[in-house]
């Protein structure tokens, strides 16, 4: 059976176990129609142009895990920032794994969206925020249509969460091959500050094919700081759909790290609903073998006097492929933006490749927008630099290309996390590099 | 039952009495309309061979499978292909008697640009009293370059008095299937020119459709076909500054360049068709397939001022298959009122060491919205492959747009790309400082205009750039706010 007919037929299954009758039930039977009508996206819609779903979408996926599985902790220890504290929402396919995780409603809601959308204390914000912003593409629709668990944070005003939160989602592969939808919705209310980690991890050999969805919320004045880690294994496939919507002078920075899994999208939109909004995107790509990583960006300026940073840096050896679809839209009314958007890609063999497609759509005069793009090879004059000085080979190129996503990283603002990236990159270029950039 | 060409011929011949009757028919405009009938009738008219029939009616064929492109960012009522013309023959009487008669604004434009009286009267469809110096002029360059071996000739004559390097080369660049228009274009083509330049020779002049002008309007289905020989050089210049008050409201031309080993061509176009009123109603639709082929070491610029039309869809491109060729594009796209231009340019990298550059400057005003989009593709071979592209815009008012949608494909490790862009406005400070110097603003904004194009003008010929300079200023009047 196709997956997309899988899927339609399990909505129904779906729908005998759950509550059909709260208003967030419509939304999800509109979203399935839309999957319906439109499927998955082939290579004929220009959105997917340079990625296709052909390869991940034809193993036989079961949707509903049938069993929990426990994991050691010792065992993933090594996947959480284990080194200082924080709050941590665990789940292992797809099911919440409370002994993992350490959740809060103290002051702040750090829990789940599960509780969020049948508990009636959270109504008011269920339907003030869930699926507001989310995209109407089949994909995220897909998700919308089977959303039920995954992570759920409200900070309410004025508070500065003293700890970073983890979102981290495992998959144990008892299962043949496993399909996962987790639906996030993080709202930050005015004045508050929140620094949040998200990690997709497989620990099978089986395919796992990851469909998630993120909804960020930055009120006025709100700082979100969030980090994706998306270091999976090769068997391992990830679409991302995260969108973020800013009030007034809100400040977000999203840095997605890309080293593993075996195909990764990410689609990122950002919609700048207020004056002065700050937003940063950034990105750090390094893969091999035979994946394939694809940024699929949106700024949306909607007001004046915003700002957008948009800086990504991708590696490509072996046979990978990369792209980055980086779209600044600026509306007539927002008047007085700067946008900035750079791509910089190194190819290191014959046989990787990157299609890059940078756009600007702008309907104000009175702005600032600029992206540059490049791709090349690293600078054969500082390599032969430092190889005249007894830098071997292997350490020079990695030394160059730690430099090369240094801006990045530079504004990486959890030291933990930098440290941690900083290892995986040095793993990933083989060197053991023992300083700090 | 499949039809095969066994059934045309004899379909041919049964018929041949009913095209008979549309080369006896007094007018020599064809009924509305598009069928089979139509094209062949054309090629009748043209008096061609059969191999040149057949060649119309596979682009026809191929034609009616196909849909008219929708990706273009671009709004515009679809023409309706059944209710136009496909075949009108020039009009050899003018359309007035002398310039007292001509539209006066359309006399002032003319002055401001510069054009010299006789000019302005076959520009203009005036009758022409002192025919005698264009037409030595004329003859004079029809013997310099037939000294050298150059053909230079309308399409359809060429077809009669070349077949064999027409027939050999045509379709090659652009193939009839390459899209829609271009497919439309091979099954109608009116006319176009043709120009092959022998090994070895630099053409000595710039060769121009000036000087053809009253030889025969070209038509709306223009086809241009250059060949420039092994180690050849040719600058070409395409169209003109003076606005052009077409009554046609489809263009679809077809340009092809074939630049062998060591071969370079130069291609230069200013188009100035008509944009419409200021309400946007009316204008020209252009929508123009135009592609180069690089062999060895040969070299493709193409420079182009679109100030015109309703509607733009161009994308002048390079093929850059040979060994170290290079490809450029410069282009200046400037939108006022209620036009629209999506144009840009494809540099396609399949030899070794291949350059390509782009620059494209994009000015809106008014209503209008202004795209680039542009592909550079590295192929896994093209080794050592370098582009340079620099997409920049100005916008000139709130009410326009301007976009960029660059596609960038590397497949070689070795590729050296770099792209950047950038949109603007004028600068509030710029324009103090000249006004502050006694310069009015609107002086101040054809300044600073032209010194945002200027990487672009001086690409130009020079008496080309001159006037195109002008134009730019014209096309940006009225769009100070």
């Amino acid at each position: 059976m196709e997956l997309k007919e899988k899927l339609v037929s399990s909505f129904m299954a779906f729908e005998d176990r759950i509550d059909i009758d709260s208003p967030v039930h419509d939304i999800r039977s509109e979203a399935m129609k839309t999957f319906e009508t439109d499927g998955f996206p082939g290579k004929k819609n220009e959105d997917w142009k340079y990625t296709s779903l052909k390869s991940v979408l034809k193993h036989d996926y079961s949707v509903f895990p049938k069993q929990e599985n426990h994991i050691d902790y010792q065992q993933v220890k090594k996947y959480f920032i284990h080194d200082i504290d924080t709050y941590k929402i665990v789940f292992v396919d797809g099911k919440y794994s409370s002994y993992l995780s350490e959740t809060t409603h103290e002051g702040i809601d750090v829990c789940l969206m599960s509780s969020a959308l049948n508990k009636p204390k959270y109504r008011l914000i269920i339907e003030n925020y869930f699926n507001k912003i989310a995209g109407k593409d089949s994909i995220t629709s897909l998700n919308t249509a089977f959303s039920q668990e995954g992570a759920y944070i409200h900070i309410p005003k004025n508070k500065l969460v003293a700890k970073p939160i983890q979102i981290i989602h495992f998959a144990t592969g008892n299962e043949s091959a496993l399909m996962l939808q987790p639906r996030n919705l993080i709202v930050v209310d005015e004045n508050s500050h929140v620094q949040i980690v998200e990690r997709h991890q497989s620990l099978t050999e089986n395919p796992v094919l990851t469909n998630s969805v993120t909804e960020i919320y930055a009120n006025k004045r709100a700082i979100v700081d969030y980090y994706k880690i998306q270091n999976d294994n090769e068997h391992a496939s990830l679409i991302d759909n995260t969108f973020i919507n800013q009030r007034q002078e809100s400040f977000a920075s999203l840095h997605t790290f890309s080293f593993g899994g075996k195909l990764t999208r990410n689609n990122l939109s950002f919609f700048q609903n207020g004056e002065r909004v700050d937003s940063t995107l950034k990105g750090v790509t390094i893969i091999g073998g035979k994946q394939h990583v694809d940024h699929n960006t949106l700024v949306h300026h909607i007001e004046p006097n915003c700002e957008s940073h948009q800086d990504y840096k991708g590696i490509f050896a072996d046979s990978s492929t990369g792209v980055f679809n980086g779209k600044v839209l600026v509306n007539k009314e927002a008047q007085k933006t700067n946008a900035f958007q750079a791509n910089n890609n190194i190819l290191v063999s014959d046989k990787a490749s990157i299609n890059t497609k940078p756009q600007l759509e702008i309907f104000a005069d009175d702005v600032k927008c600029s992206h540059g793009c490049t791709i090349g090879q690293l600078d054969e004059t500082a390599m032969f630099y430092m190889r005249s000085r007894g830098i071997p080979e292997k350490e020079a190129k990695a030394l160059l290309m730690f430099a090369f996503s240094n801006n990045v990283l530079s504004s990486v603002k959890i030291p933990e996390i930098k440290e941690r990236i900083t290892k995986i990159i040095a793993h990933k270029l083989g060197v053991n590099i023992g300083f700090d950039l | 039952m499949k039809y095969t060409e066994d059934d045309l011929r004899e379909e041919l011949k049964t018929k041949e009495y009913e095209y008979g009757f549309y080369t006896d028919i007094e007018s020599d405009t064809f009924p509305a309309g598009l069928n089979e009938d139509v094209v062949r009738g054309i090629s009748k008219k043209k008096e061609e061979p059969e191999w040149m029939t057949e060649w119309r009616l596979e682009a026809f064929r191929a034609w009616q499978e196909m849909e008219e492109p929708e990706w273009a960012n671009v709004n515009y009522e679809k023409p309706d292909f059944q209710a136009i013309s496909y075949y009108s023959a020039p009009n050899s009487k003018p359309k007035y008697d002398s310039l007292d008669e001509v539209d006066p604004e359309l006399l002032e434009t003319f002055k401001k640009l510069g054009i010299s009286m006789d000019e302005q009267k076959m520009l203009a469809g005036v009758a022409m009293d002192v025919v005698i110096d264009s037409v030595s002029v004329a003859t004079t360059f029809k013997k310099t370059l037939g000294e050298k071996g150059i053909i230079f000739m309308s399409i359809s004559q060429a077809i009669k008095e070349h077949p064999e390097l027409v027939r050999k080369y045509l379709g090659t660049v652009v193939p009839q299937k390459d899209n829609f228009y271009a497919a439309l274009n091979s099954a109608v083509f009116s006319d176009g020119s043709f120009c092959y330049i022998p090994k070895g020779v630099k053409c000595p002049m710039e060769l121009s459709t000036y000087f053809r002008i009253n030889q025969a309007g070209t038509g709306q289905f223009e086809r241009t076909l250059l060949i420039a020989d092994e180690g050849s050089y040719v600058s070409y210049l395409e169209g003109c500054t003076a606005p052009s008050r077409d009554e046609n409201q489809l263009h679809a031309a077809v340009v092809e360049l074939i630049a062998m080993d060591d071969a370079e061509i130069k291609y230069s176009t200013v188009q100035n068709w008509y944009p419409g009123n200021s309400e946007g109603k009316g204008g020209v639709f252009n929508f123009v397939t135009k592609r180069g082929i690089c062999e060895k070491n040969a070299k493709i610029s193409w420079t182009q001022v679109e100030t015109g039309s309703a509607v733009t869809w161009k994308y002048p491109s390079c093929i850059l298959k040979g060994d170290n060729s290079v490809g450029e594009f410069y282009s200046i796209a400037v939108t006022n009122n209620y036009q629209q231009a999506d144009t840009g340019t494809k540099m396609i990298h399949l030899g070794k060491n291949t350059k390509s550059t782009i620059i494209s400057k994009g000015i809106s005003a008014g209503k209008s919205q202004n795209s680039y989009r542009g592909l550079v593709q590295i192929a896994a071979r093209a080794e050592n492959a370098r582009n340079f592209s620099q997409c920049d815009s100005l916008l000139m008012g709130n009410e326009c747009g301007a976009h960029t949608f660059p596609y960038i494909e590397a497949n070689n490790k070795t590729a050296i790309i770099e792209h950047e862009a950038t949109t603007s406005k004028i600068g509030e400070d710029q324009i103090f400082y000249c006004n502050q110097r006694g310069i009015d603003t609107e002086k101040a904004i054809a300044l600073i205009v032209n010194g945002f194009s200027k990487e672009v003008l001086n690409k130009l010929p020079m008496e080309f750039a001159v006037e195109a300079q002008k134009l730019l200023e014209i096309s940006l009047e009225g769009s100070v706010g």
